[in-house]
């Protein structure tokens, strides 16, 4: 379980965490919605330490990730994460970046590691291209590959930071697709997204980032049928 | 007028000892290569440090090694670290010399590579729970190697030919040395520079040739 309780979190003087609070079940897919630069990503980045927070504080699996006692590398291993700009690393092959960390951070032989990583490979629609550098490959591809390569540590939570965003269009189902898929698998995910017709149909529940804090949390079908915060509703009516 | 009259016969019965020389001129080139290259990565590093007593020594070294002559550097090594009891033999003197001066440029060249690799790519190794060494040696330092491998091999090239300068130290055992030790007992001045200077040549080229083939292999994304 993940729990966020009133963090606050600024970059020099622009504050852009103000007190977000929210609790996410084991199993359980949250889509957080909201226009550019309202926090969303910079959410995601703390839940797994890579930025530190002012105050509040967040727990995964009842563990303080600022606590100073914590040990991060040790607790990223359960939180995967894919970003926006896929962050594939260009000098190794397909399965070389997803066989890295189980090997070198989970100590897993290499003959452990691909196995795993073909496997997850294979479940992203990859398998033909093991050996091919990730230059080679399209942005959707290396989105998944990169959705393979947090996948292959078994995490008990995988983060997606707007992970369609840097796609062409005819690019973003296959990956949504695949989201889908680890939504149906039981996945515990939290899904930064502008995808709203995702949010929709594979959340749930859907949360609303405005202003630095969560505006509105809900059940999709309440949450695009009947959003209560004055903020949701606009937001919804321009998108629409 | 012109009348100095070409030996070559008698310059070129000297051409075993000019390749002994030759080899011992390609092994403190190497040697000081592979020590510049650790140094390099250590000060590169260390120049974006946030504390001042890591990035400043750093600054210095890189800042006197490429503002000064080499000449200078390989001649505090051996005369300037003796007004101090520290003796090194010209061989020593001549490897510290460049190793000093090699790690200050390829420091530079690697802080520029280390800046070519976008941030997000540390941030996504670090995610997957790689603690920042192992992610630097992983993930960021074969990228830097691949962009900063021409100027590396610039850098070695510069290495071979600033090997000639151990003769100012009193060097005589490296392709300089030994040429200008003929020189002085043969008189053979022309004949005998021209060979070593064609030796020269053909080690610079075959290091460059050389660097072309690792390349292709090394980097093939």
């Amino acid at each position: 379980m993940i729990e966020i309780r009133d963090v606050h979190k600024s970059f020099g003087s622009l504050e852009v965490l103000k007190g977000v609070n929210l609790s996410v079940e084991k199993g359980e897919v949250v889509s957080v919605i909201g226009g550019s630069g309202s926090g969303k990503s910079t959410l995601l980045t703390c839940i797994n330490g890579l930025e530190p927070i002012n105050s509040g504080t967040i727990l995964v699996d009842g563990v303080e990730v600022h606590a100073k006692t914590t040990d991060l590398n040790k607790l990223r291993r359960k939180i995967g994460i894919v970003f926006q700009q896929f962050n594939a690393f260009p000098h190794l092959t397909v399965l070389e970046n997803v066989t890295l960390a189980p090997r070198k951070v989970l100590g897993m032989t290499k003959a452990e590691a691909e196995e795993i990583a073909v496997k997850q490979l294979t479940h992203v629609g990859l398998a033909d291209k093991l050996s091919v550098y990730p230059g080679r490959l399209s942005g959707g591809q290396q989105q998944r590959m990169a959705i393979a390569r947090a996948l292959a540590m078994s995490p008990a939570y995988v983060l997606f930071d707007e992970v369609t965003s840097a796609l062409d269009p005819q690019l973003v189902g296959e990956v949504l697709d695949t989201l889908k898929l680890l939504a149906n698998e039981g996945m515990t995910m939290i899904c930064v997204t502008h995808e709203m017709s995702f949010a929709r149909d594979v959340s749930d529940r859907v949360a609303f980032f405005h202003q630095g804090v969560l505006a509105e949390i809900a059940p999709p079908d309440e949450f695009f049928t009947a959003p209560q915060h004055p903020q949701t509703r606009e937001f919804l009516s321009n998108i629409r | 007028m012109f009348n100095y009259t070409f030996q070559w016969r008698q310059a070129l019965q000297k051409l075993p000892l000019l390749l002994d020389g030759a080899l011992v001129t390609l092994q403190i080139a190497l040697m000081s290569m592979a020590m510049g290259i650790a140094l390099a990565v250590v000060l590169a590093v260390a120049r974006n440090a946030r504390s001042r007593w890591a990035s400043a020594p750093a600054t210095a070294w890189v800042e006197v090694s490429r503002n000064t002559p080499a000449l200078f550097q390989i001649y505090m090594a051996h005369f300037g670290l003796g007004s101090f009891g520290i003796h090194l033999s010209p061989y020593l003197a001549l490897l510290a010399g460049i190793t000093f001066n090699n790690a200050g440029y390829l420091a530079e060249t690697f802080r520029g590579a280390l800046r070519a690799i976008p941030g997000t790519q540390l941030r996504a190794a670090r995610s997957l729970g790689m603690p920042s060494i192992q992610a630097f040696r992983l993930i960021i330092m074969p990228q830097m190697f691949r962009i900063a491998f021409l100027p590396t091999t610039n850098q070695m090239v510069w290495a071979i030919l600033m090997t000639s300068l151990g003769v100012t130290v009193g060097m005589n055992i490296d392709l300089a040395g030994v040429t200008q030790d003929i020189n002085v007992r043969s008189f053979r001045t022309f004949e005998i520079f021209a060979i070593a200077a064609v030796i020269y040549y053909l080690i610079a080229k075959s290091v460059t040739l050389g660097a072309r083939l690792l390349a292709s292999r090394l980097f093939r994304y």
